[in-house]
Parts: structure tokens; sequence; C-alpha cells
């Protein structure tokens, strides 16, 4: 695994030095963190050079990270040949999350996209057609993020100090 | 002339210049022909379909929220309720997602019994998706024969795992208890009529002129477009790439079988038919070889700070009490880290992303679901078809609201 991850990072170094800011091999995921402002210019050398060719997007998500105020957008992507899986993070900040849309390489970043906003607020800039996916249209909030609890914590009916859920 | 005529009449020409062949039709939420809650506002021109505007989130329920608060085994009824045609493989997708994020060695016997299941529920996912692509062409029959057999299926989770449709089958490191003779029973029951039954559906459909007149070309895709739309699943096999997460990542020791990938050529409504039917004979054969084949040994792995000991220990054994308390408790370790799993779901790659922060809840679970990642070519799809064909696109990409909506 360890070849593979070392491969991809030598690739995105021919192009993006100082682009890359992180390295390492999650259980067996190679994974790299990139600057979120150069992410999809990644992406799309990834998807058209010769020896990465990751011309498959598994998945993308949202991830909060309340400790350091940041939000993080994870794409999977797959290069079905050589069956080699890659996972690129990107760090936002939680006040001004937005970052390029990722629907120009891929259009099934489109609803995945969608679905990022409506849950976390990150703005996807070129977006065509960025609004809630999931929940109503006339929601405030983006209900993934942590600040936002389950159910409301300040229930009194409810007495959960024993065997809290 | 009052304003409210001047009103109609400027709205009037408007209507004649801009949109004067088009009509709009409301196709669902709740429309008997869509199976399940999907609302497509289809602009039509005549009974032609020039464009269409999805709306999906009729039944989300918030299951990576709801996930984020619930001990790692209770989030397996929860799996249930994504693709409720195939539970059992959400169910033991999860608990191996949780096993390699615990790095659990599980006993052979485990993977092959899991595999075993596995297969039956992709059989009664594709012979559902199957049948109901009969009835959107007018052949209820194949349906209504079908499902007797879909519930021999049912009657053999019954005897594993005491549920039905939403099984929650089996627990994080193996089964709860090993089949019984009668499970074996019925599996073998249903190995001698299943075959039977499938011919003659296969029989009933696969040359007849009607069908083929209907399905052949309607709702085609491109192999290019379907890789860019991320199709996973027979949908994409039809269009004619052989991927299969069974083949290309081995989970559950799938190396161990010999079987093949079908893969279509167009990408149409038959392709996807016959590549459906195709798994299942393969799904058939799986399971005999891994009956044929499966060793002796534990029906879970040894892992007593996950694996719920079994009722009559906790009673007399103090260690065995601990173990239980810790477990219902979320009092045991978890270790840090994040992991991605995925196995070869009903329609498509279905992958659990989990974030662990060592606490006793998942920090982050993303549920990689194909129906939702497919269902957005829908549109496209039927683009330039009749609005029958489009309900027969519909029902072949076998999109469950479920998982769609998670």
């Amino acid at each position: 695994m360890t070849e593979g991850l070392d491969k991809i990072v030598s690739i995105v170094k021919e192009k993006f030095e100082f682009d890359l800011l992180r390295s390492e091999v999650l259980v067996d995921f190679p994974t790299i963190v990139v600057k979120n402002e150069r992410v999809v210019e990644i992406i799309s050398y990834l998807y058209d050079h010769p020896e990465a060719k990751f011309q498959f997007l598994t998945t993308l998500c949202g991830i909060h990270l309340p400790e350091v105020n940041q939000i993080v957008v994870m794409y999977q992507l797959h290069n079905l040949i050589t069956n080699q899986r890659l996972r690129i993070k990107t760090f936002l900040p939680v006040d001004n999350p937005v970052i390029p849309t990722l629907t120009t390489v891929f259009p099934s970043a489109n609803w995945m996209e969608r679905e990022t906003y409506d849950f976390y607020g990150v703005v996807f800039q070129g977006h065509p057609n960025l609004k809630r996916i999931l929940n109503v249209d006339d929601m405030i909030i983006f209900p993934m993020r942590k600040e936002y609890p389950l159910e409301d914590q300040v229930r009194e009916d409810k007495n959960d100090a024993m065997f809290g859920r | 002339m009052t304003t409210m005529e001047e009103k109609a009449i400027v709205s009037d020409q408007y209507y004649k210049a801009e949109e004067k062949q088009y009509s709009y039709l409301n196709l669902g939420p709740t429309h008997p022909a869509t199976h399940g809650i999907f609302q497509n506002v289809l602009k039509m021109d005549g009974e032609v379909i020039v464009d269409a505007t999805p709306t999906i989130g009729y039944i989300h329920r918030a299951f990576e929220k709801l996930a984020e608060r619930r001990p790692f085994y209770q989030i397996t009824p929860i799996t249930d309720r994504l693709n409720y045609c195939s539970a059992p493989i959400n169910n033991i997708g999860w608990h191996m997602t949780v096993e390699k994020l615990l790095g659990i060695e599980i006993p052979k016997r485990v993977h092959y019994l899991r595999v075993i299941i596995m297969e039956l529920a992709r059989i009664t996912d594709h012979l559902i998706c199957n049948a109901v692509i009969g009835v959107d062409t007018g052949a209820l029959t194949g349906f209504v024969y079908l499902f007797q057999h879909r519930e021999l299926v049912y009657e053999i989770y019954e005897e594993i795992c005491g549920a039905r449709l939403t099984s929650n089958i089996g627990r994080i490191g193996g089964f709860e208890r090993d089949f019984s003779p009668k499970a074996w029973e019925k599996i073998d029951k249903f190995l001698k009529e299943f075959p039977g039954v499938l011919k003659e559906f296969e029989n009933l459909l696969v040359r007849n002129r009607i069908f083929m007149d209907r399905s052949i070309g309607v709702g085609g895709i491109s192999e290019e477009k379907a890789l860019g739309y991320s199709f996973t699943g027979p949908n994409l096999r039809a269009a004619g790439v052989d991927y299969d997460v069974r083949v290309a990542i081995p989970y559950s020791s799938y190396e161990d079988f010999e079987f093949i990938i079908p893969v279509g050529q167009n990408g149409d409504v038959y392709d996807r038919f016959m590549v459906r039917q195709e798994e299942m004979w393969q799904s058939l054969s799986i399971i005999r070889q891994a009956i044929e084949k499966l060793p002796d040994g534990p029906f879970h792995a040894d892992v007593p700070d996950f694996y719920l000991p079994p009722k009559e220990e906790v009673y007399h054994n103090m260690e065995a009490l601990i173990y239980h308390f810790k477990i219902v408790m979320g009092e045991t370790d978890v270790p840090k880290g994040e992991v991605y799993h995925s196995v070869e779901g009903g329609n498509g790659e279905l992958g659990f992303y989990l974030i662990s922060d060592g606490g006793r809840t998942p920090f982050r679970l993303h549920f990689r679901r194909p129906c939702f990642i497919y269902y957005q070519a829908y549109p496209e799809m039927i683009k330039g078809s009749m609005l029958s064909d489009a309900i027969l696109t519909l029902s072949s990409m076998n999109v469950i609201a479920g998982e769609l909506d998670a």
C-alpha cells in the first residue's frame, strides 16, 4: 500500500509541490491532504495523468472538526484499471467554507456536493444548482455540524443520566 | 378592457411564444408506478419527455446524524433501512467495517456463512427488481410467481436471526448463533426449488417479443457516461464495465469462489435485466460452493470485548457478566481510526466511511449509497423517451427510496 501512496505523492509533487500538505496510509487507504484552493486542479490533474488516471469518483463527504473550527471535504477516487484507490482531504474554515466545484470533472459530484452543502454548508463555487437536497428548503441550519445536537439537550422529561445514549 | 383581461392576454402570448408545445407532468411523489417515493417534474412535449427535475428526500431520516449518537452495535438496525430489499448485505457490510477498525481476525466459517447470507440477499434484491421490470411491461404473472420464492428466503433469515425484512442479522465478530439444522433444511429446499422457478421466469420474458420490444434500446447509458456518473453494480456492468467489488477488492473470502461477472453491452433496460438474471444464477452457484466447502469452526470471532457473551454465561460467570455490562453500557475502548469498507450491495458499491475518535459512538459515519449517486443520471437517461419508458427505466435502475434518502 505504501508503494501506491509514494507513487501518487511523487506524481502530485511533479506539479503541485507546495500544495501537498500531508500523506499517510490509513488502515488500507492512501490519503493525501492538499490545500483547499487547488484541490479541484489536483483531482483533474490526477484524472488526466497517464500514470494516475483516477477516473472514478467513489464518494465525497464533509466532516466537521469543532476543536480546530474547520470543515473537511473528503474525496475518494478510484482507478478501476489498476484498482488503486486514493482519498483526498482538504480543510476549510467553518466561517467561510468555500471551495471550487468538482462537477466540471465528474458529473456525479453534482448531488454529492449538494448533499455536503445541505449538511455542512460548504459552498461549491461554480456548481450548477447548489441548493438543499435532502432537507427542506427553508431550513436555516446545517444540521450535521457538531454544534447541533440530535435532541434538545435541555429536555427535562427525559433522564439519560444513567443510560445515556 | 380590464387589467385582468390584459394580463391574461399577455400571459397567453407568453405561453404561445415560449412554451407552446410543453406541458408539465408531476410524476410522483406517491405514484403507483414509481415503486417508492420519487417525485419527478417532467417537461413534456406531447408524450415525449424534454426535461425532468427529480426531487428527493421524502423519507430522509438523518441516519448519519443518528449514527453519531449510537454505539456501534446499535447502528446495525439503521443499516437495515438503507436498501431494505437486501438488508443482510448492509448489516454484514457494517459489521465488517467495524471489524476492520478493530483489526479483528474472523474465522473462515463466519466468512462462508456470511457469503451464503449475502448471496441469498442478492438473489432477493435482483428478483424484486426483475419481477418489477416485468410488471411495468405488463407481465404480472412472473412477479406473483417469484414473490412466492422470495418468501422462502425470508423464512431462511427468520430461522437464522428471527427477523424477516429488517433483518439485523449477525453481530460484530460473527453470528449470534450457528445455523440451525432447520435453517440448513430451508436453504437446501430453496436451492432445490428456486432454479426451476428462475428458469421458468426467464422463459417467460427473455425471448418474449413484447418484452424485448419494450426494453431493448430503452433507457440506455453509455460506458463513459455511466462511469462519469459513478454508476456501480449491475447498472454499470450492463453498460459494459466489469467492476464488481467482490472481485476488485475481495472481502469475506470471496476470492475462494469461482464465479463470473456478467457484463452487458448497451446499458439499456434489457441488458440490466439480463445482468441481474445472470447474477442470480452466479449467486446460486456461489451458495452451493460455500456449502460444499464450508469449514468447521466457531461461528464468531473470539473478541469478548465486543461480542456479547451467551445469556446463561452472564448469569453464572463473573467475567461474562463484566463483558456484558461493558458492552451494553458502551465502556469498551475502541481504537481511534479512519476506515472505509465497501461491499457489493444489491445495486452497487455500498461503502461505509467510519471515523472513530475512540468514543463509544462513531465521530462520523458516511454511507456511500449507490442509489443516491446513480439516480442523478435519471433525467439524462429519460430525455427524449416516452413517459412509459421513463417508468420502465426507473424500475430497471432499481432505485430504493430508503437508500436514496438515507
